[in-house]
């Protein structure tokens, strides 16, 4: 501790030189946290996804119906908690451009298995009461300035209603919920849907069904699969953690490329650190041989020369990512298409570490050179 | 010109003289082609995704869906409407029947060979006979076209690399579905090599449509038939449809992904960019601070300012240049022509495509290392050209 005056002040030696390398190291961190961002929000909120809710598609695809009557066959198994079920309307809004996801639900069951959406219970009782009723994210709601109450239409695209093009909403109420997840959805009554539609009567996009042990989710995907073998409409059960990772999958390995493109930044902006410890300590080097030469250990010089290379990573890393979080607090930027824009702790957690770690291997050469410094050659060669 | 010649011996002096700093150079480098490769390979992306969208669909072709549908994948179009469509006025006619093909748009859930454990949405489009002779583009590379009224398939070029299980002789089995393939086709690159087909009334059965269809591709009589086309269809109390040119179609699919990447990638390659500059300017800073004693000898001599500050100027841009070089070509070896696919999201289903760093890419690639190596080499040069004498000199 009582050296710190002494590492400060050689840190300051040349406060150009500093205050670049701080620069680019807080760059590294602010590009870090954004990539990392970025990344999250390619995933889907699979962190958010329930390890004990099954999802229930049809087995040619995801967009051919299934009908209605399974819900009360699948609700009668053993093991099952809860059956709701989604079909997915693709209805516009003003403009294409303009696109979020819409879905009609069966409001009760389809709140009780998403708890994670928190619904105040007057909105929750209004949205029973209305069957126009459409509750929509926080997020979505701020997007377009709809207050409960506003009337919503939405041009229709796979299901044409009896008349004219545009299905009616009105707002009853918003959902909120934690970081992850997706508060962007705009959700509505499939009653109201399935009476007004000229096609697709008593079919529904796909279950979700939440079970009472998640240990038997294979056991249970198994059964309902069968159950079903032979019909006219055959199933496919995965977890809903496995059927958000395929859906991510299926855009592509945005994960490894945001890994690498950080790991190319991590590794660029290293070497500028590297670079210039090295530069500091061979400039200083007949002042490390005045210092042993008064007493210093060769393990206190290397805690000299860490201390100034972690110092200058951590103070230009902690205000970069510092920054990527703050940025990340103003929500997405894109305008809807990256929902889920978070920056979670655990990401935080690892820019520390790495941190850590650049610092150390930014200093580590040149402090051992001035570790092992013999102070005659090092006073004969200044 | 006495300036000029005094600023070739100071630059020459200074590039001699790189080697001996070569550690702090290399950083620069480093950085400075850090940056060239990720802005060039992000771009790579969007220039290859939206290459495969705008080569697709022709002028010569006007594609019919029901009017408010987005996409293929959500329109429908009833058999009755298709018959009176394939009356109207336009559209180029083979003896009594027009060149027209109405069509079914389905997924098919089948692996990737990049993830296996996870299925895809590979389209499938029904086609009716007329919707090959529709296609000029369209050629068999392997194996042989389907027969109409069977449960054959043929696969596009991109679909075969991508997929699994879908070589010719294979059955592909969806659900209760069995799809024997019997033919690979190629059609100039565009998103139609990513799709499987066969015959739409077969599909219309394993998918359960009736008598519908989804959408109908017609070929025009010349590109300005569009109008007479859409006029006479939309003047038609019975129809309730949008008529679009096909080459636009897909070229108005590919906008928001393309935006979304090159968003992505310029806003990455800029703040890379912002730091690289620092790198550069640190390595400048050491290369005039090393030299200050060289540099004041060179002053006191006579050599005036201008030469330093250009020469300096000249170092960075060299090591821009360097940068550049060595970005560009990794991004094109290890990229150029890199084979993936990923989902367009108004169909929800696959589109194969390869990047392409492109001559246009690789130049933008250079100027902006250029720009780095000037923009880092400034101060240090102002720097430079500014050292007082006195003071330089008397410097260990």
């Amino acid at each position: 501790m009582k050296f710190l005056p002494i590492v400060w002040k050689n840190i300051w030696r040349k406060k150009f030189r500093t205050i670049f390398t701080l620069l680019s190291i807080f760059i590294a961190f602010l590009l870090f946290g954004i990539l990392m961002t970025i990344r999250m929000a390619f995933s889907f909120g699979v962190d958010v996804a329930g390890l004990d809710r099954l999802v229930i598609i049809h087995k040619v695809t995801l967009i051919m119906p299934l009908p209605l009557s399974y819900q009360n066959r699948l609700q009668q198994i053993r093991g099952v908690d809860i059956v709701t079920h989604q079909s997915w309307f693709g209805g516009i809004y003003q403009d294409p451009a303009n696109f979020f996801a819409n879905m009609a639900v069966e409001p009760e069951s389809f709140l009780k298995i998403y708890q994670e959406f928190k619904v105040p219970p007057d909105q929750v009782a209004a949205w029973l009461a209305d069957r126009q009723g459409a509750i929509v994210g926080r997020d979505l709601a701020e997007r377009f300035g709809w207050k409960i109450g506003d009337r919503v239409p939405l041009t229709a695209t796979i299901y044409q209603p009896k008349q004219g093009q545009t299905w009616e909403f009105n707002i009853v109420g918003f959902y909120d919920g934690g970081d992850g997840v997706d508060k962007t959805n705009f959700f509505f009554r499939y009653d109201y849907l399935d009476e007004n539609r000229t096609g697709g009567k008593g079919t529904i996009g796909w279950y979700v069904v939440k079970i009472a042990d998640p240990s038997q989710a294979v056991a249970l995907s198994r059964t309902f699969d069968e159950m079903f073998a032979n019909s006219a409409a055959e199933t496919k059960t995965t977890t809903e953690k496995g059927f958000v990772e395929g859906f991510a999958k299926q855009i592509g390995d945005i994960s490894t490329i945001m890994i690498a493109i950080a790991s190319t930044v991590l590794f660029m902006f290293g070497l500028v650190a590297a670079s210039t410890m090295a530069q500091s300590v061979r400039e200083r080097t007949s002042e490390f041989a005045v210092l042993k030469t008064l007493g210093f250990s060769g393990a206190s010089v290397l805690t000299l020369v860490l201390a100034e290379s972690l110092f200058i990573v951590l103070t230009g890393g902690l205000l970069g990512l510092g920054l990527a979080w703050l940025f990340v607090q103003g929500g997405d930027p894109t305008g809807g298409m990256l929902p889920i824009f978070i920056l979670p702790a655990r990401e935080l957690a690892i820019g520390v570490g790495l941190m850590v770690l650049m610092g150390l291997l930014a200093g580590v050469m040149p402090a051992m050179g001035a570790m092992r410094l013999r102070i005659t050659d090092a006073l004969r060669r200044a | 010109m006495n300036w000029l010649s005094q600023t070739f011996s100071v630059l020459a002096l200074n590039i001699r003289t790189i080697p001996n700093r070569l550690s702090s150079s290399a950083v620069a480098i480093v950085g400075i082609a850090g940056v060239v490769v990720v802005f060039v390979s992000v771009l790579s992306i969007a220039a290859g995704f939206s290459a495969a969208m705008q080569g697709s669909g022709s002028p010569n072709r006007a594609l019919v869906m029901r009017s408010g549908a987005d996409s293929e994948m959500t329109s429908g179009l009833p058999g009755p409407d298709v018959e009176i469509i394939k009356q109207a006025p336009g559209l180029r006619r083979v003896g009594q029947s027009a060149l027209a093909s109405a069509e079914l748009y389905v997924i098919l859930d089948l692996p990737k060979r990049s993830t296996p454990d996870a299925p895809a949405n590979v389209p499938m489009r029904g086609i009716e006979p007329a919707g090959i002779p529709l296609r000029e583009e369209v050629s068999i590379v392997d194996g042989r076209m389907f027969q109409f009224g069977t449960n054959e398939v043929i696969v596009g070029r991109g679909a075969r690399g991508q997929f699994v299980g879908t070589e010719v002789g294979n059955t592909i089995v969806s659900g209760q579905n069995r799809w024997q393939v019997v033919g690979v086709f190629e059609a100039d690159g565009g998103v139609a090599e990513t799709e499987i087909w066969g015959d739409v009334r077969t599909l219309q059965g394993a998918y359960r449509r009736e008598a519908g269809y989804q959408s109908l591709l017609a070929r025009l009589d010349s590109p300005e038939s569009l109008d007479t086309f859409r006029d006479w269809l939309t003047a038609n109390p019975q129809l309730n449809v949008s008529i679009k040119r096909e080459n636009e179609y897909y070229a108005s699919q590919s906008q928001a992904l393309t935006r979304l990447i090159r968003t992505i990638g310029f806003g990455i390659a800029g703040l890379m960019g912002i730091g690289a500059v620092f790198g550069a300017i640190l390595t400048m800073y050491t290369a005039v601070s090393t030299r200050s004693r060289e540099i004041a000898t060179l002053r006191a001599l006579g050599f005036n300012t201008t030469s330093v500050l250009v020469s300096v100027l000249a170092e960075s841009l060299v090591l821009g240049a360097i940068g550049g070089v060595i970005g560009g070509g990794a991004a094109y070896l290890a990229f150029n022509g890199y084979q993936t696919s990923t989902m367009n999201f108004q169909t929800f289903s696959q589109v194969a495509f390869a990047f392409r760093v492109t001559l246009g890419l690789l130049a933008w690639g250079l100027l902006y290392a250029l720009m780095m190596g000037l923009i880092g080499g400034l101060f240090p040069a102002i720097r430079a050209a500014r050292l007082p004498i006195p003071t330089a000199l008397r410097e260990l």
